[in-house]
């Protein structure tokens, strides 16, 4: 079926072949091509409700002052999860800024993303430590740095590494992600575009995006594209796996259009009321990637009562330490602005610190102006 | 001593960067089979391979965007940009990504990444081929911005960029590439003069003129003209356009009591204005005259057969140096 958008032809989200390998009941079906491979299915559910739970925390944060602004995941857990799950602990991942499930799977304390948005940092962890670059708010621009870290890779011969990139349905817009589909064809680089189509773009519906499905925009490059219901996690795991596995294998770059939808609003600072009807996100409701899955679990045995309280327990507990320890985050010290613009000493900066310094000197020892004026009345 | 064009002398120094560190790479348009458009990358293709000295899609952002990723693998990319005013699509990548990587990561990544930009007029080039954009970058909190003005100095400072743990964009003056220069290319790297300090190139008495990149050659034309006629210039060759080697600056303006600052790029809001800043506030007592500018006009880089009017030479920075004697 075609539908007529505005004098373009879209090609409707039904014909295109969705891989699922769970229905929104909580069905499994089989998939020609993605059989499941084995995969603690209990880990993947333990995980979505722990991340949720860090992200109603980080919102309520938010809204009590404790964070600047919070980007939420809400809706996208199964996308995330299952992606990040389906990486070896040698695979590099680079997120834009919404990707808190994976910095979950990559073992970051979610306090770590918390400092981010309360602006005691912009991300300061080891990105190869974790194997998971810092957070990346210009749209798109990661996706250059993840094919160059990939043609990287391959250049020293690793076999057994690959790269994933994460970027949004606006993302693929931008003339980066281009260079880099681009990039990663011509060279041959081991990276994996996994793009999170939530429909929207903050207010921008896909449609101002492409008037193709996002992963036909691979086609034109030369490399693969397949369409994951980005809502069901065990395919977005196996697809992911199996990618991964073709990059590390040589076969080059593949692009996995995950079609799931942000239940919340853009960032905090969002109303998404303006530009979407209820009526869409209750639609989407029925297609929680979580629900699925503990309907599954419970329906097969495979989980009961017992487990599923548990999770919850150690959710609130969680949330609880993120509370706390995003509360307890002191301010930097003044002098910090200026430590690491360069790796070794700068003349103008270096002088530029010295007077701050000694401005910041130059004051009385707190309270005792005041003091001496209360006294000199 | 081998007497080398400039072009020649920066094609060794990455040779010789080439030789002394696998992880350095060559990045860029036709920089690998054809050697660049300026040829400063000859035969380097040749001897390294493909894999080090890498013919990129035509693409700028996409060049230094990778050049980032590969930075954060481990190597040193020096990535040319084929003309000044083909820099600006990678613009965001460099701004945005590259120059505040170490800070936002506080330390923890270092870019070791060389942007190579030929760049200034006189060339008699179409539009977009002439610009001067290097206070764009200097302006860029995490870059070092130098200038390359002869070939010996040309050989030891994209050594020393390629060195630098710092993300530097280097310019390269293209209307000198062809000039020759006596390079010492057994000298070791050490002994080189530090990539962040200006140099004295025609010492002088009267006035400090200041400049870099393809006008350092003007304005030491200019002192020798300057001297037949009884008046000591100093020329000083900033090389480091960010930071700003003031110590070396105020040093000779305090000597000298007067000073001039001559780039090709447009004197509003231009590198010569930070510099009469910062030496107005630093010599205020030495200085016999106001700091004074002399360069490009406030409009666009105009057409091949107006540039002689655009680019300040040898008259024009003599005016200026007489105007500064005037007061």
């Amino acid at each position: 079926m075609t539908v007529e958008t505005g004098g373009a032809t879209m090609v409707a989200p039904n014909d295109c072949e969705l891989i699922q390998l769970l229905t929104p009941e909580g069905e499994r079906v089989d998939h020609p091509k993605y059989s499941l491979s084995d995969v603690d299915i209990k880990g993947l559910y333990r995980d979505m409700v722990l991340v949720r739970r860090v992200d109603t925390e980080a919102i309520s944060l938010q809204r009590q002052g404790e964070l600047g602004i919070w980007a939420s995941l809400l809706g996208q857990e199964a996308a995330q999860i299952g992606s990040g799950r389906a990486l070896s602990p040698k695979d590099m991942a680079f997120p834009s800024y919404r990707e808190h499930g994976v910095a979950w799977c990559r073992g970051l304390d979610p306090v770590r993303l918390l400092e981010l948005f309360r602006g005691v940092n912009n991300g300061g962890w080891s990105p190869e430590a974790y194997k998971f670059h810092l957070y990346t708010i210009v749209i798109g621009d990661q996706t250059l740095h993840a094919t160059g870290y990939a043609m990287g890779i391959k250049q020293d011969g690793a076999e057994d590494e690959a790269v994933i990139v994460y970027f949004g349905d606006g993302a693929t817009s931008q003339g980066d992600v281009s260079e880099a589909f681009s990039w990663a064809s011509v060279f041959h680089a081991p990276v994996v575009f996994f793009c999170q189509n939530n429909q929207y773009a903050i207010s921008a519906p896909q449609e101002r995006q492409s008037p193709i499905p996002l992963y036909q925009r691979s086609r034109g490059f030369g490399f693969p594209g397949v369409r994951v219901d980005g809502n069901d996690v065990l395919a977005c795991y196996e697809v992911t796996r199996q990618a991964l596995r073709a990059a590390r294998e040589g076969q080059g770059p593949t692009l996995i259009e995950a079609y799931t939808y942000r239940m919340g609003a853009h960032t905090t600072t969002d109303d998404p009321t303006r530009y979407r009807l209820a009526s869409e996100l209750e639609t989407w409701r029925l297609r929680d990637p979580i629900e699925r899955v503990r309907a599954y679990l419970a329906r097969t045995g495979q989980a009961n009562s017992a487990f599923f309280d548990e999770v919850e327990a150690e959710a609130t507990e969680l949330a609880a330490h993120v509370r706390e320890a995003c509360r307890a985050l002191p301010d930097p010290p003044p002098l910090t602005v200026f430590d690491h613009v360069y790796t070794g000493a700068n003349a103008v900066l270096d002088a530029e610190r010295a007077q701050y310094a000694a401005y910041l000197n130059s004051f009385e020892p707190a309270g005792l102006g005041q003091l001496e004026g209360e006294v000199a009345r | 001593m081998t007497k080398l064009t400039l072009s020649r002398a920066l094609n060794e120094g990455m040779r010789r960067a080439l030789e002394a560190d696998p992880k350095v790479m060559i990045m860029g348009e036709d920089v690998g089979r054809l050697g660049g458009v300026f040829r400063v990358t000859d035969r380097l293709q040749k001897d390294f391979g493909e894999h080090r000295v890498v013919d990129t899609p035509l693409a700028e952002s996409g060049i230094i965007g990778t050049a980032i990723g590969l930075a954060l693998r481990g190597y040193r990319p020096v990535c040319e940009i084929q003309f000044d005013g083909f820099v600006y699509p990678a613009t965001d990548q460099i701004v945005s990504q590259l120059a505040k990587m170490h800070y936002r990561s506080r330390g923890l990544v270092t870019l070791p990444v060389v942007i190579r930009i030929p760049f200034g007029g006189g060339i008699g080039a179409v539009e977009h081929h002439s610009e001067s954009p290097e206070v764009i970058f200097a302006h860029t909190a995490g870059l070092r911005v130098v200038a390359c003005a002869d070939a010996a100095d040309a050989f030891s400072m994209i050594q020393l960029a390629i060195a630098c743990d710092d993300p530097v964009i280097f310019f390269e003056p293209k209307r000198r590439y062809w000039d020759k220069g006596e390079v010492d290319v057994s000298a070791p790297l050490d002994s080189a003069l530090p990539l962040d300090k200006a140099r004295i190139v025609v010492p002088g008495n009267d006035v400090t003129v200041l400049s870099y990149g393809p006008l350092v050659r003007t304005c030491a034309e200019a002192a020798l003209a300057a001297a037949e006629e009884g008046r000591s210039i100093e020329v000083i060759d900033l090389r480091s356009l960010s930071p700003l080697d003031m110590e070396t600056i105020t040093a000779s303006v305090s000597r000298t009591g007067r000073c001039v600052v001559a780039h090709e790029a447009p004197v509003f809001a231009g590198l010569g204005a930070e510099i009469a800043a910062r030496v107005t506030e630093q010599c205020f007592y030495h200085l016999e005259a106001p700091v004074l500018r002399v360069g490009g006009f406030a409009t666009p880089y105009p057409v091949a057969r107006l540039e002689e009017n655009y680019l300040p030479d040898l008259d024009r920075i003599l005016d200026a140096v007489d105007r500064a004697f005037a007061f």
